[in-house]
């Protein structure tokens, strides 16, 4: 899972520039290269323009404030929407989610890069992969069919204790937000132990061997050695798993109810994220004037990771400047 | 950290060799203890959801009507009928997403490694980057948005490869950049040493030394576009017969056969629904282990 890392920068000194001669085959090689690349340019812009030109009539078109009011009622005739149910929901299930995971995920890599015996250390390290191998709609299908019943009883523990906090009021729903979030987190586990472990396993081993000359326990060198070295990789990998969590769409769909009622501020209620939203709706995008508020939803879900990915981007980057 | 130092060496140990002090020790104890539970924790899901699917799932799948037959005809409540619709449309969607992505990333990932210099090479790469981190759900709508309200064209099984396409790409060029940048130096050195042009070195020697390192990259992102519902559910209607024209008629995939049925009441129903995410499981971690035996055997290693 290397491939995230954003280790894009040319790390080796460039060489044979003077090789390419201009010759005809040399110009069409790069000029396909070249031209890769820049294609690869054009279909993020286009991405970006494509959703706001299809979005901009429904936001012009949008009787309600697309941004404050809790309102979700699109019909050919009159578009009253706004977002910030589905914001709530999707920020709060994605947080939860990386609030369980991250910890357990820089467990895990601590585990597979310190502890674990090394002849182990890879196939452990593949056993914790094969969990991103498993498609999202069969983590939702488990979540919900099989996963529910163990929640429950938690869930309504948690609500007889805590049910006096509005984050907690006893549950309503049949699929919560708690529960997926569960789910999201075993999802973007393998994402941010991938990351977490190759930062780890980077851990200049001078660092290291000094820890433990000076006395140190290996838990001690882990807490001066090892994770100083890497958290910044660690908060980007927790950053590109809250990516994830954002755009989760069908685990989340086949998990969570649509309200039924009011909105409610509970984990342990339904209610539905951007991606859900738009998934459950798939059917009404043939509606050109429809389309255009599930288009904006999905144009702010474009904006909302792209923030946090450009921002786990930028702490990483950062990192290897002072790493290198 | 030069503060979290000096803590661990303030009760500084008597003589070398002293052992650490029973706090300090158990503190030890515990730390082995939590990542050990934490790597428990990490693979209970997994035994359990591959337990779940196989139980659930597995018995339809030694019935070779699963493998041959399409669900046209039959209904919720009668048992029979296969799948085959269903994988073919999977496994012909995923080829053809292949075909159209695996050139462009590779071509993408040689101008970074091979000709990016500068501003532009940081931009493609950041894009990259961006491009990993699309939602499926946004791909979908983006070619949605393209496809069929800008061109007014069908919902079509060519559709969903093009945002397919647009969630393989990433991947691609993320594992064969990695690939490209162990190819040593020396290699290319020699080669424009005996006077061959820069595209023929990266064409005969750069690319067959690390081709399994991008075969693996491939099929991960088979692997990974294979299971994506999203942009199914958006635009590819499920249907129930077999139908094997991209550019005509609703097209089955795996995906949108479990999502159909999964909300029916019926055993027959939902016995399907398992055996079609077993079958789907069993081909994406087919991919997923080809890949990594490949990898293995790569010329090029860290």
């Amino acid at each position: 899972m290397s491939t995230i890392t954003g280790h894009s920068e040319l790390d080796a000194e460039p060489s044979g520039d003077s090789a390419s001669t201009g010759r005809r085959g040399d110009r069409i090689f790069s000029g396909l290269a070249t031209g890769s690349g820049i294609f690869i340019i054009v279909l993020v812009v286009a991405v970006a323009v494509f959703l706001l030109s299809q979005a901009i009539p429904a936001l012009l078109d949008n009787k309600a404030n697309f941004l404050l009011d809790r309102v979700w009622e699109v019909n050919d005739s009159e578009l009253r929407f706004g977002i910030p149910d589905l914001l709530y929901v999707t920020v709060v299930s994605s947080l939860v989610a990386m609030i369980i995971a991250v910890p357990i995920a820089i467990l895990v890599a601590l585990f597979l890069t310190q502890y674990a015996p090394a002849r182990l250390a890879a196939p452990f390290g593949y056993l914790v992969d094969l969990l991103a191998a498993v498609p999202s709609i069969v983590y939702g299908l488990w979540g919900f069919f099989v996963f529910r019943e163990y929640v429950e009883p938690v869930q309504n523990w948690l609500a007889d204790y805590f049910g006096w906090t509005k984050l907690l009021e006893e549950p309503v729903s049949l699929g919560t937000v708690f529960l997926a979030s569960i789910v999201l987190a075993i999802m973007i586990l393998p994402i941010v132990t991938a990351i977490s472990r190759e930062v780890f396993a980077q851990t200049p081993s001078t660092h290291k061997e000094a820890a433990l000359a000076l006395g140190a326990t290996r838990w001690e060198m882990i807490r001066t050695a090892v994770i100083p070295f890497g958290t910044p990789g660690v908060i980007s990998a927790a950053m590109l798993g809250l990516g994830r969590a954002l755009g989760e769409t069908i685990a989340v769909t086949i998990i969570v109810s649509t309200n039924p009622g009011a909105f409610r501020f509970s984990l342990f209620s339904g209610g539905e994220t951007f991606a859900s939203k738009i998934a459950n709706n798939a059917g009404e995008l043939g509606s050109s004037t429809k389309a255009g508020a599930y288009i904006a939803a999905g144009l702010v879900l474009f904006i909302l990771t792209f923030l946090v990915n450009a921002a786990a981007r930028i702490i990483i980057e950062r990192r290897k400047a002072f790493s290198e | 950290m030069s503060a979290l130092t000096q803590d661990t060496l303030s009760p500084a140990p008597a003589s070398p060799i002293d052992k650490p002090s029973a706090g300090r020790a158990i503190k030890d104890k515990l730390a082995t203890v939590a990542v050990w539970t934490a790597f428990g924790i990490a693979i209970i899901p997994l035994v359990w959801i591959l337990y779940t699917v196989v139980d659930r799932g597995a018995n339809l799948l030694f019935d070779p009507h699963w493998w041959t037959n399409s669900q046209r005809g039959i209904v919720a409540r009668v048992a029979g009928g296969g799948a085959y619709h269903a994988i073919i449309g999977t496994l012909l969607q995923a080829a053809v997403t292949a075909i159209i992505a695996v050139p462009i990333a590779v071509f993408t990932a040689i101008y970074l490694v091979e000709y990016g210099r500068g501003k532009l090479a940081r931009t493609v790469s950041f894009m990259v980057d961006i491009l990993t981190g699309i939602p499926s759900i946004v791909a979908a709508l983006f070619i949605y948005a393209v496809w069929v309200t800008t061109f007014g064209l069908e919902r079509v099984g060519f559709a969903v490869c093009l945002a397919l396409v647009l969630l393989m790409i990433p991947v691609v060029v993320r594992s064969t950049e990695e690939m490209l940048k162990l190819v040593p130096n020396e290699l290319r050195e020699a080669s424009y040493a005996l006077g061959v042009p820069k595209w023929k070195t990266i064409f005969k020697i750069v690319l067959p030394t690390s081709f399994s390192g991008i075969v693996t990259g491939v099929l991960l992102g088979l692997a990974r576009i294979m299971g994506e519902t999203a942009p199914l559910l958006i635009l590819g209607p499920y249907s129930k017969s077999i139908n094997t024209d991209l550019f005509g008629g609703f097209m089955a995939a795996l995906p949108t056969m479990i999502n159909q049925d999964r909300v029916e009441s019926y055993d027959p129903a939902l016995n399907r629904v398992w055996a079609a995410a077993l079958t789907l499981i069993v081909l994406v971690m087919v991919l997923n282990i080809a890949g990594r035996v490949i990898a293995r055997r790569s010329k090029v290693s860290r």
